[in-house]
């Protein structure tokens, strides 16, 4: 068998085209991968254009809100490219360097500060987006839209928290300045108190029970300005999530792009390679030859899938160290990857086995074993709840008996400890890696026609 | 090597009606034939590829070479690793040793290293037949093996199998369409026709055959007799 796997890496090496591509293939995939986590949708870039003059603040009624530090917060949520006019944010959009413009005008905070007279405008800053992608156009709306959100949420905690100081001055008083000069508050509690004691003072009759109405209707409100405090906090963010976990252990986004990436490339580099060596002894007229005492079948289906798990190893493992400079990886946990990779490899080579062993010729099941890998590789990466319940269980039938999907998981697994299980994982590519050597042994018989 | 009483069927069609063959050492034997007469079929039972339905053939295995009609070779290895590489599953002590004596025999040593796609159609042949060699059969089957070649390259090829059946005392078992070549090299013609065995002779034999069933034709070209020989059995 050692001879065979030797001579099918001669005539890969005398292939430049295959071993560019078998090089150059997941070292692409590596870069692309990395650069998209790198430079993930998490942080968007987009035009900034300030506006709002430096000094501004934002005031209820004649006080004013610290600073909201809005520069820092926009630009700690997306990539911030600083523009100085609109003009050039518009261009930044138009060139597609930016994914949107967001521009502050300078009367931001005027605006935000006549809500509270009898003449308000409403505030508004200004986004520009560039739609011409439909995916971008719904990426940059939710961004923006979760923005204004959180800008929104900011300011109305300030105004909360300002205003609950005030409620505290009138339930427990105290004192604030204005134009420079401090009020002193007396508060309702003391008011409450005072007016207790005077009441001991006066005698029985109708300015007494005056006095009276006068203490409930202070206690009254006492109480009731008390519930408004927290209740004005709560105004803000009146829903609180609560969010429990079901089917977790999901790897970060990251972890599973790289498995993703590598499970793609070893699918393509274990299914092709056997397919296509496997029809190339036909191809040579080399099979009958070989099966006619000097291999058994067996034997050279085992070359064939050792051949996809090696090859598919050390594309796999270059993928990786391709991405090690973009992204941390757990090194840790090499050997896992190791067992992930091999056992993903063995499966998938072979599938790749039955393919070729279902063809005729190298061209034929490379456009064979490309048409079944690609759409598998796309179902076994739907998640669940993306398409209708009924069409996903049958998605879910097709990606299991196909061993893309078990080899992703096996791999997310490997590569992060808060990945899917894998022994499951390993269990199913072993059984599909049993069947699909099954079906390439009985497809073999053809092979035998001369 | 002897076959008795072969039959194969391909669904409702016999492709081989109890056929019969015995050979000595260093004897070349062609098998003649309109096309879908069995050749093939007979020399893939001899090797060992397709089981007959009827019928047994006694030899040792490993000790037929076969060599199939399209060179079974790999043609992004170079002559040498092609040598080499069927020397090591022939399991031969030296792989080298056995790798240069082909070398040697096809007289393609200066071309060892030399990519196998990039030699002639002949060339290629040649080391077909080399590989056919390597576990040093005492047979060696060839099917149908001048196909593509030119007239320089058939002549070197024949010349190279002759040499085998006289110098090593290997029996060649050859079919062909070519009647010429058949009568040129084949010390004995088996003619095939719809499975069945019409003739097993030398090709002095089946002239006087033809002399006798078809005289109109015998003193015409080798060719025109066999044609006319085919004709008068009904085929």
């Amino acid at each position: 068998m050692r001879w065979l796997l030797l001579k099918d890496l001669q005539i890969l090496r005398r292939s430049p085209l295959q071993a560019v591509l078998l090089v150059a293939y997941p070292v692409l995939i590596a870069v692309l991968v990395g650069f998209a986590i790198s430079r993930s949708p998490e942080k968007p870039r987009v035009a900034f254009l300030n506006e709002v003059p430096s000094s501004a603040r934002v005031s209820v009624g004649t006080t004013q809100l610290p600073k909201i530090g809005v520069n820092d917060r926009i630009c700690a949520r997306v990539e911030c490219v600083k523009v100085k006019s609109r003009a050039e944010a518009v261009d930044e959009v138009r060139s597609g360097d930016a994914l949107a413009a967001l521009i502050l005008p300078a009367d931001l905070v005027e605006r935000i500060d006549s809500l509270s007279t009898p003449l308000p405008s409403i505030p508004k800053v200004e986004v520009i987006v560039n739609e011409d992608d439909p995916v971008k156009a719904r990426l940059v709306n939710d961004r923006i839209d979760a923005l204004l959100t959180q800008a929104n949420l900011v300011i109305a905690r300030r105004i909360a928290a300002e205003g609950g100081k005030f409620l505290h001055l009138v339930l427990d008083g105290g004192s604030f300045s204005v134009l420079g000069q401090r009020i002193g508050i007396l508060g309702l509690r003391h008011s409450a108190q005072i007016l207790e004691e005077v009441r001991h003072q006066v005698p029985e009759g109708p300015r007494r029970r005056s006095l009276e109405q006068v203490i409930r209707f202070t206690g009254l409100a006492r109480d009731n300005l008390g519930q408004a405090v927290p209740l004005l906090a709560r105004l803000t963010q009146p829903i609180a999530i609560d969010k429990e976990a079901v089917n977790a252990s999901t790897p970060p986004l990251e972890t599973f792009a790289i498995a993703a990436a590598a499970t793609l490339t070893l699918a393509f580099v274990a299914v092709l390679l056997v397919a296509g060596s496997l029809a190339l002894e036909r191809e040579e007229n080399a099979f009958p030859r070989l099966t006619r005492g000097l291999v058994s079948r067996e034997a050279l289906l085992g070359e064939k899938v050792l051949l996809g798990v090696v090859a598919g190893l050390a594309v796999t493992l270059l993928m990786l160290a391709g991405l090690a400079p973009f992204v941390p990886l757990h090194w840790s946990r090499f050997g896992l990857w190791l067992v992930a990779i091999a056992g993903g490899a063995a499966s998938l080579g072979a599938a790749g086995a039955a393919l070729g062993a279902a063809a005729r010729e190298v061209r034929a099941v490379s456009l064979l074993a490309f048409m079944v890998t690609l759409p598998i590789a796309f179902l076994s990466l739907i998640p669940s709840g993306a398409v209708g319940p009924s069409l996903y269980d049958a998605i879910r039938l097709i990606a299991a008996l196909f061993p893309f999907k078990p080899a992703l998981q096996a791999i997310s697994g490997a590569l992060d400890p808060a990945g899917p299980a894998i022994v499951p994982a390993l269990l199913h590519l072993a059984a599909l890696g049993a069947a699909y050597g099954l079906l390439a042994r009985l497809a073999l018989r053809r092979f035998a026609s001369v | 090597m002897e076959a008795r009483g072969l039959v194969k069927k391909y669904g409702a069609r016999e492709a081989l009606k109890g056929i019969d063959l015995q050979t000595s050492p260093g004897e070349l034997v062609a098998i003649i034939g309109p096309n879908g007469a069995g050749k093939t079929t007979l020399l893939s039972i001899l090797a060992g590829i397709v089981r007959p339905d009827a019928g047994e053939v006694s030899v040792t295995r490993g000790e037929v070479g076969w060599v199939p009609q399209q060179a079974a070779l790999y043609r992004r290895l170079t002559v040498e690793e092609n040598l080499l590489l069927f020397a090591r599953l022939e399991r031969r002590e030296d792989p080298r040793a056995a790798s240069e004596e082909m070398l040697e025999l096809t007289g393609l040593g200066d071309r060892r290293g030399e990519v196998v796609a990039r030699l002639s159609g002949g060339n290629q042949q040649r080391i077909n037949i080399a590989i056919g060699l390597l576990a040093r059969p005492a047979a060696l089957l060839l099917d149908e093996p001048s196909v593509g070649l030119d007239p320089r390259q058939r002549a070197r090829l024949w010349e190279f199998v002759a040499g085998l059946a006289a110098e090593r005392d290997t029996t060649v078992i050859f079919s062909t369409h070519d009647i010429q070549e058949a009568e040129r090299y084949g010390g004995r013609l088996l003619v095939l026709a719809d499975g069945e065995s019409l003739f097993d002779g030398a090709a002095e034999e089946l002239r006087d055959a033809v002399r006798r069933e078809a005289p109109e034709a015998a003193e015409r070209d080798f060719e025109t007799a066999f044609v006319a020989f085919l004709h008068h059995r009904g085929h």
